[in-house]
């Protein structure tokens, strides 16, 4: 089978596609921000060297601001520059600019801040939680309960229970193109930004907020993003009013902020870190009673994006199971870390790796397999989901399970690698598995919210044009979203065209973010498709059936008498679709798409080296659009898995800053890590989005993680209650139970 | 602006050392360590740029009677592609094929390795346990010193300012001679060692131990031997080497510290570890 080319394809191989660096400009002004040292404190003073001539130099300060200092997110409790009191170490103070790089250097050391550091710095979940010092009040930004059914009283019925504390470290993102935005202050009075980013409109909506400019004074474009995984959702919003500032300032010339990699690691938000407290309580026959969860996610310094964060965190956290008594507690506090952000997943991943490697404790205690306690407690149609609403037909949580085990060979692995264990190999060999699901688009009444909209554009010619806001960042939307239309509206994939995304003429169709520009966004380009054929059918007369030639002849023929071929089409929620924020009841996403993951890992036993063998990744995705597109959405989530669960390790300097800021220290796996990948999508049609499909970007970050650890505890017969699951852990974990076992 | 000098000769390279001002010049041959440095550290002026790369003398690799003689800007890659080398001295094709990726390897060289001194250096471990000696070209001539002298402590070699590393120098092997060679890293490829280690042990006929050297890196500030365990390993047969004696001994050659790769406690763990495996699994 042959797959449409990607359509930004050729020029990122070729090395025409211009990311934000490589952007040629006339008179171009480099920037460089100035930061605060300590974990949080006051800047008492901010000194430019008076001997130095600062007159060649953009300066921009908290007093340059015109609109207002915060930065445009759920609450405006993060300056846009430092004016006084701060909360971290690495915040933006002030702002230099210079056409002369070297220059830039320079100055940045005639520049003196002087500080009064916090007195007691706080960088642990707990010790925020129980601090009497605080970021903010009681140090929680938000504070979520789901509760079904009665925890309490299932607690004294159920014969088997286990209790849990597991732990989740930051990630980052790890963009191949570090963050950067290029300003300038056009002739026309527009203030004109272009950058690395994932959602215009966030952008456009912060920089209204800060320079007090109209929005008709204000352009945001996106250049061609190299990666962004979340890690551009937030931040590009100051990284665009830095420039913006400094731009307002520069007379007219570019002004390009582009941050190198360290700078990039240090200051852009990465993943949340969490803590579970997990007790779960079965029959004797594997059958849930309750899930009872305390989950805490690390925030950081300024609440930015940590209560949606946490809610997806939460409703995620009970897993595809059914259970009448549901409590999960969620709680993101503050720290005085940066913040931190969105990264695929997006709060997911935490709590599943939680419930997953306790479900497999609750086997263990139970006697019984992993996968035999999983069949026994997965959701079916007509169940009640964890939120309290009906689960429909769209259910397939067993049907993946069975084939997950039937395509990995499961049961036959784990017969081999008992054998394997008891004979005198360097290495020890372990099978794990998840089960899992993933909810697309924004949790709740968030799409209602958003009321995305987009645009097709037809011209005379016969060429279409897709407006929205919607960005491709290396994952392939673009052509997803041409193939969608192109189909739709039955004509070749050449004479679609996805428009550049700039908030100048395309429509805000909402961020690219939560797995749901194929679904939701997706759906709506496929209903303006169709309203755009009903218009050429009801205007120009074009017949049921058309060829491309046709189709041309009815545009032109519109065009030339007058008529617009614009049509849009505009988010309307599912009649199903009711949600209370407060209770965490009802239908928290329109669609979820169902996995389970199957790690099979070896260990070296002198070196605690951890290989995966083998991983298996099988989905119900509703439908797959562009099947190539999925399966390296799929593969490169789960080689993202595969790093948080054994590599990837966030480390941090005495002020609560990224230590390991390069690549040499900040480890990624490679291909050399990754054994074979089996990739598995069933396709049952019955997700939202076009012909049913269901969005994919983020489930795959999901599974990896409680898979491989649930292996390495069957290889090892350990437990292991953190990750990434490094040799120098499993070391001291598997002395110490040696340890016990002498005495 | 600094100056760029790229002799194309030994003699015409020892010259122009000689008539550069010390701490202000910077010699690079790969570049595969100093450019990332550059990027890296603290600015540091750099007047003048000593180019080694186009110099042919130190390109050649010899094989004498006694050995091989390898110029110090022979890049890894020609090193694990070496039929010699993978023949005689497997450990070297080895250490040189886990040293960073392709790209690296086809620009970085033995004498760049060993003169960035770090104490990760990947192909250091293996000419120590070979008992390597370097060939040092100064103003007054060349002077032969073994390889374990090189390092004299964190990023510090007995180079003097003047000097040059001109080429390594490897024995052959004697008969009933077995190594061992395993690097532990960050990841399975392009990766900073946690604990390099390379081991050459030299039985006799009746299996029992005439002589062992080890190479370790990353568990001191200098790639090191393990001169207790030699001492303790020759002369013993494999029965009579007790495991609790090797920790003993592995723990008082080496000064692992915990840092941003690994912690000591893993370091000295598995050193010793890998020393036994070594003991038992040479080949």
């Amino acid at each position: 089978m042959i797959y449409p080319q990607r359509v930004d394809g050729l020029p990122k191989i070729t090395g025409k596609a211009l990311y934000v660096d490589d952007i040629p400009l006339n008179g171009v002004i480099h920037a460089s921000t100035i930061r605060s040292s300590c974990a949080g404190g006051v800047v008492e003073e901010l000194t430019f060297d008076p001997t130095f001539d600062w007159t060649p130099f953009v300066v921009v300060t908290a007093q340059d601001i015109p609109g207002l200092n915060a930065i445009k997110m759920l609450e405006n409790d993060q300056p846009v520059l430092v004016d006084r009191v701060f909360r971290h170490a690495g915040e933006p103070l002030a702002l230099l600019a210079h056409s002369d790089p070297c220059m830039l250097e320079t100055a940045l050391r005639h520049v003196h801040v002087r500080e009064t550091p916090l007195a007691h710095p706080i960088f642990d979940i707990d010790e925020a939680l129980g601090a009497e010092s605080t970021i903010i009040p009681g140090n929680v930004y938000t504070d979520y309960l789901l509760n079904k059914g009665d925890v309490e009283q299932a607690q004294k019925n159920a014969e088997c229970l286990i209790v849990e504390r597991l732990l989740t470290p930051s990630q980052e993102q790890l963009y191949i193109e570090p963050q950067g935005m290029i300003a300038v202050l056009q002739e026309d009075g527009v203030l004109r930004i272009e950058g690395s980013m994932q959602c215009p409109y966030y952008v456009l909506d912060a920089l209204e907020q800060c320079t007090g400019l109209d929005k008709n004074r204000l352009q945001v474009v996106q250049s061609t993003t190299g990666g962004a995984f979340g890690g551009k959702e937030d931040y590009p919003s100051m990284i665009a009013c830095h420039a913006a500032l400094l731009a307002l300032k520069a007379g007219g010339l570019p002004v390009k902020l582009i941050y190198e990699r360290g700078e990039d690691l240090r200051v852009t938000p990465k993943r949340h870190p969490s803590r579970s407290l997990v007790r779960l309580g079965a029959n004797s026959e594997g059958e849930l009673q309750f899930i009872d969860m305390d989950f805490a996610i690390d925030g950081g310094a300024y609440r930015t994006l940590s209560p949606v964060v946490l809610s997806r965190g939460v409703i995620h956290a009970p897993g595809p199971y059914r259970c009448a008594n549901i409590r999960v507690r969620g709680r993101a506090v503050a720290t005085n870390h940066p913040p931190f952000g969105a990264f695929r997943g997006f709060g997911a991943p935490q709590s599943i790796f939680a419930l997953e490697v306790a479900m497999d404790r609750l086997a263990a205690k139970l006697n019984m397999d992993p996968a035999e306690l999983r069949q026994k407690n997965l959701l079916h149609r007509g169940d009640v989901s964890p939120t309290g609403d009906l689960v429909g037909e769209d259910c397939f949580a067993q049907e993946i399970l069975d084939e997950a085990l039937r395509v990995s060979h499961y049961y036959e692995r784990q017969d081999a690698f008992r054998v394997w264990n008891a004979a005198p190999h360097d290495t020890l060999r372990g099978i794990g598995l998840a089960t899992f699901a993933h909810g697309a688009g924004f949790t709740g009444n968030g799409e209602l919210y958003l009321a995305s909209q987009v645009f097709l554009q037809a011209h005379a010619d016969g060429q279409v044009e897709i407006l929205c806001s919607n960005t491709e960042m290396g994952q392939g939307a673009a052509t997803t979203l041409v193939q969608i239309a192109a189909d739709a509206l039955k004509l070749p994939l050449e004479q679609v065209h996805l428009a550049q995304t700039d908030t100048a003429r395309v429509p805000n169709s909402g961020p690219t973010v939560a797995s749901r520009t194929c679904m939701v966004v997706g759906d709506l380009i496929e209903k303006a498709a169709q309203r755009l054929l009903q218009k050429l059918r009801d205007e120009g007369g074009l017949a049921q059936t058309f060829t491309p030639a046709e189709f041309n002849a009815v545009c032109l023929r519109m065009q030339e008498s007058g008529k617009d071929l614009l049509v849009s089409a505009s988010y309307q929620p599912p009649v199903d679709m009711l949600w209370d924020e407060k209770s965490f009841t009802g239908r928290a996403y329109a669609s979820y798409a169902w996995a389970a993951y199957i790690a099979e890992v070896e260990v070296d036993k002198l070196t605690l080296e951890t290989r995966v063998l083998n991983f298996t990744a099988a989905q119900e995705i509703g439908h797959a659009v562009h099947p190539q597109i999925v399966q390296g959405q799929i593969e490169g989530g789960v080689v993202q898995g595969i790093g948080y669960a054994l590599y990837e390790n966030v480390l941090w300097n005495p002020f609560g800053v990224m230590a390991n800021d390069r690549l040499t220290n900040y480890i990624i796996p490679t291909t050399a890590d990754i054994g074979p990948l089996q990739i598995v999508l069933m396709e049952k049609g019955l997700g939202a989005g076009p012909k049913g499909a269901k969005g994919v970007g983020e489930l795959p970050m999901d599974g990896p993680a409680p898979a491989i650890v649930n292996a390495i505890q069957q290889a090892l017969k350990i437990d292991v209650a953190q990750i990434p699951a490094m040799p120098e852990l499993l070391l001291d974990l598997s002395r110490a139970q040696r340890g016990s076992q002498c005495q | 602006m600094a100056e760029w000098l790229r002799p194309r000769h030994m003699n015409e390279a020892l010259q122009l050392l000689a008539e550069l001002p010390a701490e202000q010049y910077q010699i690079i041959s790969g570049g595969t360590d100093v450019m990332v440095a550059q990027q890296l550290s603290a600015p540091r002026d750099i007047a003048v740029w000593l180019d080694l790369s186009a110099i042919p003398e130190l390109k050649t690799v010899e094989v004498t009677t006694e050995g091989i003689r390898i110029g110090a800007g022979v890049t890894l890659s020609v090193l694990r592609r070496h039929p010699e080398v993978q023949k005689h001295w497997p450990m070297l094709a080895a250490s040189a094929a886990v040293t960073g990726a392709a790209p690296i390897q086809n620009r970085a060289t033995l004498g760049g390795n060993l003169c960035n001194a770090s104490p990760a250096a990947d192909n250091a471990p293996v000419l120590l346990a070979y008992a390597a000696r370097i060939e040092i070209a100064g103003p007054n001539g060349t002077r032969l010193l073994p390889y374990e002298q090189f390092h004299l402590g964190y990023r510090q070699t007995d180079l003097a300012t003047h000097e040059l590393l001109q080429a390594i120098h490897i024995p052959y092997l004697p008969a009933g001679s077995r190594v061992y060679y395993r690097k532990v890293g960050t990841r399975a490829a392009q990766a900073i060692a946690k604990v390099g280690i390379a081991a050459w042990i030299h039985f006799a006929e009746n299996q029992g131990i005439i002589a062992a050297r080890f190479g370790l890196s990353s568990v001191a500030a200098t790639p090191c031997v393990l001169p207790n365990v030699s001492e303790y390993l020759s002369g013993k047969r494999i029965s009579n080497i007790h495991e609790s004696m090797i920790r003993e001994k592995v723990s008082s050659d080496i000064k692992p510290v915990d840092d941003i790769r690994s912690t000591a406690g893993y370091r000295l763990e598995v050193a010793s570890r890998l020393v036994w495996e070594a003991i038992h699994c040479a080949q």
